[in-house]
């Protein structure tokens, strides 16, 4: 008791933490949901409806069930929650049900597994360095804490327009916290359970399995850091494997002993809907797209097209659908997945280092986060056109409160480092300001708004897709130009 | 962290809670014929927009002051016949003479919300802000930290982001006026507070203590010479500035008249709507009601009303500093807020009760959740960062370290906090028994009445009491 007396008055700051942004998270309950809440509805009625021989091939509700088994699992945990809120929500043919009762419990089910992250937070803040003689607010781990916890962008995807994302990241976060604490067979249970709650993780996968290789399955390095080959132990790579195999074992297996895997697959990856879903999103095939469109109009007018051979469903429609580009070469999944590979691969090998450096918190570490900074206010600045005006202020408010700390902290932080961003970077983000009041405030006032509807969304994808880019771009090579001076490796 | 990234970051997290306390029901939603508050600011717009002024507290065809009439000063009137502009740009719809009675929309909803959220950072803000930097003690954080509970003092929250209210405004303009005083501006002071009276008229509760303070500055000033010259300016200021506001209805006894009539409705009485009063809860006693004419009641309450604030300002006139003011002003709930710094125990303990005592109003108006978000989050936020500002919070009693008086001060607290939380449940979850509908309202109107009963003698023992700490050596401007 004399020991946990000081530690939880050291922790005092983190609760506090975690209970104000609880505090906001609650208060968002009555704002504006999408309609994931509705799909998040529906699994929690065919979950617990229906019997797990029927999950994968109910289709009453458009939102068929696209997550792997363990999220499945996890919707049919909280049914059991559900029915004492408002039984009608677990009834299947009630789409679209939105009772004061249904909402209440969806939203609380979103604040009480977010306690998921903030564990998982508190986990990583331990291993941040110690900052002896530091008052609170420039202390590495308070300003770690505040951004992860308080992230603006978590906060209105997960807690307006609704997702459980905060938990599922907090898994992530989770299992990277214990690779730092050097139990790499519980990181690596937990990123094979993430990976089975939801695939998208699978991006990271081949970054997170070669770390594994190199910092678990090595067991020693040469004096200058170097791999040591010879020290390669079997006997852990065999550890590895069965825990990840198992995992997918309990996840699939009633599947497959059902004969249901082909559904389960196609269900998970439905590739027929494309890549380009309509609302933009700001990567690389924003930018492909805009050119596609821009020669498709350029040929059209300059006569070398034909625009009766052109596909009805145009990418600007509004509509999830299959499509070809019209004068660029069409892009199968196949190679955007092959595409996705190679870029990861280029960066893999050093990536393990660049991490380990993360404990240090090193001037490496802040290569890494100032364009992790970058793509998260010019990412989600591209959410910001899927809400309604009621909710803009929140939206405003929130990315101001993120960024003004942010900014703040960081520059103590590193104010050894020189400027956090170079005046390129500045204008980006000062440039964000004029693009919203225009697409929110000037654009729906001119007499473009109804021929051309799409032009805020497709100007807004289009400035984030260049900052994403130029992030990305900015972290490879900062990562590929990291010093390999491992002498500080710990990986003894 | 630099201050002003923290004082940005506290004025970001008091517009956040605001707003999402606004995405909430507001009073009368769905409830004709006379629906809310909220119908009523709208009904305002519509009369001061469509209306010439000579109408707007007058009965007429256009007019029926039975349904929402102007019952505030006319700065007011003012206010909203600028939204009633503003409004008419939008959609002219809502302000339409007679037949935008019971205007309902989502769009019109995020107008009204936006007219408050405007007059908040405008006006409130500001004043909270410069208070706490140039007229509170201690380091930068413990202002910062006393700034961020100010501006999340739920009250003020749940009545103008969800009940609908400009309460902020005029509470803001009585802010100004003490930070004009506080800082030696003291026209600008004198000219803040008569906007704040001119707002509305409750602003009389404070009228006595700002009259007492600049009085008394001008006496010590000395009442032959530059005090006289004082004096004589602040009149000026205070007189142009009523007539001003007035302006309009001063060409007509009968209009003057009129707007009087229409801010103290003396023929309504006193126990509308069981709100915490003395006369609610005493009734429950002895019942006034029948005992006493109206008239009777009325120059009871107007006596014992100048009685609370008697001795206070007395204290005052003789010795005008800025924590005599404070002191002799929170005899009404709200400038309890100032306090926050010297007395934070007992800030938040009241503040808490102010909220706690809207309850059944809150409930009424469908606001359970950011009431019970709201006042959590304030208690929490509250203990937790002025606890960690103040080395111990023995700065309840000036008089005494004693741990014994500070044991009980905290066993009454946390009595006091049980209760609140086990009265709000129960009005919340139960049904009253059929023999006492109004139970629940009444309890909590009584238990709220013992708190401010006991809050307005702490703060005059307080006065009395005069430590001889480094509060009572402040500088006399």
């Amino acid at each position: 008791a004399v020991m946990a007396a000081p530690m939880i008055a050291e922790w005092s700051w983190f609760v506090a933490l975690a209970f104000g942004v609880s505090f906001i998270k609650c208060l968002l309950i009555n704002a504006y949901h999408s309609t994931d809440f509705e799909v998040h509805r529906n699994w929690l009625a065919v979950t617990h409806s229906l019997p797990v021989s029927q999950w994968y091939y109910e289709s009453t509700s458009e939102w068929t069930l696209d997550y792997p088994p363990f999220f499945a699992w996890f919707e049919y945990g909280l049914s059991h929650f559900a029915k004492y809120f408002d039984k009608e929500m677990l009834v299947v043919q009630n789409l679209n049900y939105a009772s004061p009762a249904t909402v209440l419990f969806q939203r609380l089910s979103v604040i009480f597994t977010d306690l998921v992250f903030i564990y998982a937070v508190k986990e990583c803040c331990k291993c941040c360095r110690e900052d002896k003689g530091k008052d609170l607010l420039g202390k590495s781990s308070f300003i770690l804490a505040t951004l992860l916890l308080w992230n603006f962008g978590l906060l209105i995807v997960d807690h307006i327009h609704f997702q459980y994302n905060g938990f599922l990241f907090g898994v992530l976060l989770l299992s990277v916290a214990r690779h730092f604490q050097k139990r790499h067979l519980e990181g690596a249970l937990l990123f094979a359970v993430l990976l089975n709650l939801k695939h998208i993780y699978l991006y990271v996968a081949p970054a997170y399995g070669i770390f594994l290789l190199r910092c678990f399955c090595f067991t020693q390095n040469n004096a200058d850091g170097s791999l040591q080959w010879r020290s390669f132990s079997p006997l852990r790579l065999v550890a590895l494997g069965l825990i990840v195999l198992s995992t997918f074992a309990v996840s699939f297996g009633p599947f497959i002993v059902k004969g249901q895997l082909q559904q389960v697959i196609s269900r998970l990856f439905p590739f027929k809907r494309g890549l380009c879903h309509a609302y933009w999103a700001p990567n690389i095939w924003a930018l492909y797209n805009i050119a596609d469109k821009a020669l498709s109009i350029l040929g059209v007018k300059l006569k070398l097209l034909d625009m009766s051979k052109f596909s009805k469903a145009s990418m600007t429609g509004g509509l999830v659908q299959e499509f070809q580009h019209s004068v660029l070469p069409s892009v199968s999944p196949l190679i955007t997945l092959i595409c996705t590979l190679l870029s990861i691969l280029v960066s893999c090998l050093d990536l393990c280092i660049c991490v380990m450096f993360y404990i240090e918190i090193s001037p490496e570490f802040l290569h890494w986060c100032i364009p992790t900074f970058t793509v998260n206010i010019a990412f989600l600045k591209a959410l910001f056109t899927l809400f309604p005006t009621t909710e803009l202020p929140i939206k405003i408010l929130l990315m101001l409160l993120f960024t003004i700390f942010s900014f703040s902290s960081l520059t103590k932080l590193f104010s050894k480092s020189g400027p956090l961003l170079n005046s390129v970077e500045v204008a980006y983000l000062l440039g964000l300001v004029p693009l919203e009041l225009i697409c929110e405030f000037v654009y729906p006032l001119t007499s473009w708004q109804h021929t051309l509807p799409f032009i805020p969304l497709l100007l807004t994808s289009v400035y984030c897709a260049l900052g994403v880019l130029y992030s990305f771009i900015r972290l490879y090579l900062s990562v590929l130009a990291a010093p390999s001076t491992t002498g500080k490796a710990k990986s003894q | 962290m630099e201050n002003w990234s923290l004082v940005s970051v506290c004025v970001l997290l008091g517009l956040t809670t605001r707003w999402a306390v606004s995405f909430s029901s507001y009073s009368g939603a769905g409830k004709p014929p006379m629906f809310g508050d909220y119908e009523a600011q709208r009904h305002w717009q519509e009369v001061t927009y469509n209306l010439p002024v000579q109408e707007w507290y007058f009965n007429t065809t256009d007019n029926d002051l039975g349904y929402w009439g102007l019952d505030y000063p006319p700065l007011t009137a003012y206010h909203s016949l600028l939204c009633g502009h503003v409004a008419k740009l939008i959609n002219p719809a809502w302000v339409e003479l007679r037949t935008s009675r019971g205007f309902e929309s989502a769009a019109h909803k995020l107008f009204m919300r936006t007219t408050v959220l405007f007059a908040d950072i405008l006006i409130y803000f500001p004043a909270v802000i410069l208070y706490c930097i140039y007229l509170s003690d201690g380091s930068s954080k413990r202002k910062v930290a006393t700034a961020l509970c100010i501006l999340l003092y739920p009250g003020l929250i749940l009545i103008d982001y969800g009940h609908f209210q400009y309460n902020s405004v005029s509470l803001a303009l009585t802010l100004w006026g003490i930070v004009g005083l506080g800082l030696g501006w003291n026209l600008l002071g004198a000219l803040a507070f008569s906007l704040a009276l001119n707002y509305k008229q409750m602003e009389l509760y404070h009228s006595l203590p700002f009259f007492c303070f600049l009085l008394g500055k001008c006496i010590k000033q000395g009442l032959m010479g530059r005090g006289l010259l004082l004096l004589v300016k602040i009149s000026l200021t205070v007189l142009v500035t009523f007539a001003l506001c007035w302006w309009p209805f001063l060409s007509d006894p009968q209009q003057i008249l009129q707007v009087l009539h229409r801010l103290f409705p003396v023929d309504r009485g006193l126990f509308e709507d069981k709100v915490a009063n003395t006369w609610c809860s005493l009734n429950v006693l002895i019942k006034i009601k029948t005992l006493l004419s109206r008239d009777t009641q009325l120059l009871l309450s107007f006596a014992l009303t100048l009685l609370s604030i008697l001795p206070s300002s007395i204290k005052l006139l003789t010795k005008p500093t800025l924590w005599q003011f404070k002191l002799a002003l929170v005899s009404d709930e709200k400038p309890v807020c100032l306090m926050m710094n010297e007395l934070p125990l007992m800030a938040v303990w009241f503040l808490l009760i102010s909220t706690f005592s809207m309850l059944p109003l809150l409930l009424k108006d469908g606001l359970l959740l950011p009431y019970t978000v709201t006042s959590l989050a304030f208690l929490y936020l509250g203990v937790y960062l002025l606890s960690h500002q103040i080395p111990c919070l023995t700065d309840v009693f000036f008089c005494s370290n004693r741990k014994g008086a500070l044991h009980l001060v905290f066993l009454q607290f946390t009595v006091s906090l049980v209760a609140m939380a086990g009265l709000s449940f129960t009005s919340m979850v139960l049904e009253p028994p059929a023999r006492l509908p109004d139970l629940f309202p009444v309890l909590v109107s009584v238990f709220s009445f013992l708190h401010f009963l006991a809050m307005l003698l702490y703060f005059n023992l307080v006065q009395l009491t005069e430590p001889s700490s480094k509060k009572s050596q402040k500088k006399t401007n």
